[in-house]
Parts: C-alpha cells; sequence; structure tokens
C-alpha cells in the first residue's frame, strides 16, 4: 500500500490563481506523512509550459500528481485537463479537479475527459482544509500512483 | 464539498473474492455516508449490471465502481477498457482495487483511464483503513456525477 519511507518524494503539480487557496494547500500537504514536493503555476500557460517544459522549465520533473482548478487565466482549466490526457507521457498522472464550480455540466464534462476526480472547493476555509487533507490522505498514502 | 446527499450513494464492487466482499461491505457499512452496496462476482455480471442487461434491468446505475482486476470469464482490465468506452458510462469513476502490485498493472490501468489504483493490504486491519480511505475520499469529498 504505502511507498518506502526512503523512496523519492511525490512531486505535486498545482495550479491554481488564487493566492489563499495556493497557501491553503501547501500548508495541508506540508502536514502529510508522505513527503511531497508542490510546484505551483500560476496560469493555465505556465501550467502547460511546466508540463510540457517549455522555456524555464526545461528541467522540472513529470509530476506525479495534479490538483486542477477549472477556472484559470490565460488558458482554461478545461482545455488544460484535455491537453494532459491527449498527451502519451502525461496522460498517465492522476488529475484531481479543484475547483469552486458545481455545475453537473463541468463535473460530468470533467469526468469525461478523463479528469481522475472532482472535487468542490468549500467556501470555509477550515472545511476546505479538510477536503485537502482527505486529498492528501487518499493520493499520497493509499493511492499506487503510476 | 460535496452535500450530503438524500439519496444513498450506489456503490458497485466487483471482487470474487468473498472474504473481500464481506470485508469491504463491514467497512463501508459504518461509513458517515449513506451507501448501497451491489456485488458482482465476475466481469460479466459487473457488465451485465452497468448495461442493465436480463435481470439487471432495474437496478440503479452506480455513482462509484470498485473493480478487481483478476476476475472470472472477463477479466478486470477488459471490463474497465469497456466502461471507459462506453459513453454512457465512462463518467463513473472507477477505483482498482486489487493485490496485483506490478507496476505494469498499475501504469496499463491509468492509460485505460482508472481514476484511482489501490493495492488490497494483506492485512486486516489495514484492508479497513484503506477501504475507510476510499470511503473517506470518494463519498465524502469527491463531487461524482449524476447526469
Amino acid at each position: 500500500m504505502s511507498r518506502p519511507p526512503d523512496a523519492a518524494p511525490i512531486d505535486v503539480l498545482l495550479v491554481e490563481d488564487n493566492q489563499d487557496d495556493v497557501e491553503l494547500t501547501l500548508h495541508a500537504l506540508q502536514a502529510a506523512k508522505i513527503r511531497n514536493r508542490v510546484h505551483v503555476a500560476r496560469d493555465g500557460a505556465e501550467a502547460l509550459d511546466f508540463l510540457f517544459r517549455r522555456g524555464e522549465y526545461q528541467n522540472v520533473p513529470t509530476p506525479d500528481l495534479i490538483l486542477l482548478d477549472l477556472n484559470l487565466p490565460k488558458v482554461d482549466g478545461r482545455e488544460i485537463l484535455e491537453e494532459i490526457k491527449r498527451d502519451e507521457r502525461l496522460g498517465r498522472i492522476p488529475v484531481i479537479v479543484v475547483t469552486s464550480s458545481q455545475a453537473e455540466e463541468d463535473v460530468a464534462r470533467s469526468y469525461r475527459l478523463h479528469a481522475n476526480a472532482y472535487v468542490t472547493k468549500p467556501i470555509d476555509p477550515a472545511v476546505f482544509l479538510r477536503a485537502v487533507n482527505a486529498i492528501g490522505r487518499f493520493w499520497l498514502e493509499i493511492v499506487r500512483l503510476p | 464539498m460535496t452535500t450530503i446527499p438524500a439519496v444513498p450513494i450506489e456503490i458497485l464492487l466487483v471482487e470474487d473474492n468473498p472474504g473481500d466482499v464481506r470485508l469491504t461491505r463491514e467497512a463501508l457499512k459504518d461509513a458517515k455516508v449513506r451507501n448501497t452496496l451491489h456485488v458482482a462476482m465476475d466481469g460479466v455480471e459487473a457488465l451485465a449490471f452497468l448495461r442493465k442487461q436480463g435481470k439487471y434491468a432495474a437496478v440503479p446505475r452506480p455513482d462509484l465502481i470498485l473493480l478487481d482486476l483478476n476476475l472470472p470469464k472477463k477479466n478486470g482490465r477488459e471490463v474497465l477498457e469497456e466502461i471507459k468506452q462506453d459513453d454512457a458510462l465512462s463518467h463513473i469513476p472507477i477505483v482498482i482495487l486489487t493485490t496485483s502490485q506490478a507496476e505494469l498493472d498499475i501504469v496499463e490501468s491509468y492509460r485505460l483511464h482508472a481514476n484511482a489504483y489501490v493495492t488490497k493490504p494483506v492485512d486486516l486491519e489495514q484492508f479497513l483503513k484503506v477501504v475507510g480511505s476510499i470511503e473517506e475520499f470518494w463519498l465524502e469529498i469527491v463531487k461524482l456525477s449524476h447526469p
């Protein structure tokens, strides 16, 4: 089930433009039992540069897990999800959509585009923290990542 | 976060080992979120359930599928592939729950769009912890699709 303690840290790419949400997520994942490094992309274009190792991102690792907001500046999260899942190297990386959108259309469409899970952001920061903790517990401790 | 739904979450467990079925049922019974567990014992039965064929004409469409890989009649990889290629079913999250630790199975399952891959611990307490964590994440935190 779990990774050996000496395993390399899990690389998480967080694609999120809201500073408060970034800080809450970093805080929650730092407290996780499994060692991880969170890389933050603040908009859709930056996320794609990171994932496709363009420009200043030539030497970044391929993330083991991606947390993706849907409503992002420059390139929309739905488009990023589609590009990731179409790509041979990136397609297998679990993508968890973390968004404020509750629209059934976004939920169904994200799953059809092969998002691995869809989580809506609670407005209450304490509840949001609990959600990110649960994401960390399940995806870092329980799941076997590819 | 998901508001606790008034209707129970329908879970389809595809598992041929009666011991694992019993344990999973036990672990989900105490879940905070109301759920109904349906069990298919082989791959053919799982697809008949999902497509409401034969005696399954009146069953609900599952909100979540827990799928073993090594199954009689039709193996879990084929079941996974068929579900994810079916427009009426592809939105349903599938958590692979298997004893296989093989890297090939892990990579292949994600390539076939499994939503998560979890290995079954042999230890009873660990098994309950794993099902508890699946329950916490998929029933309490995730927003499932209800088209």
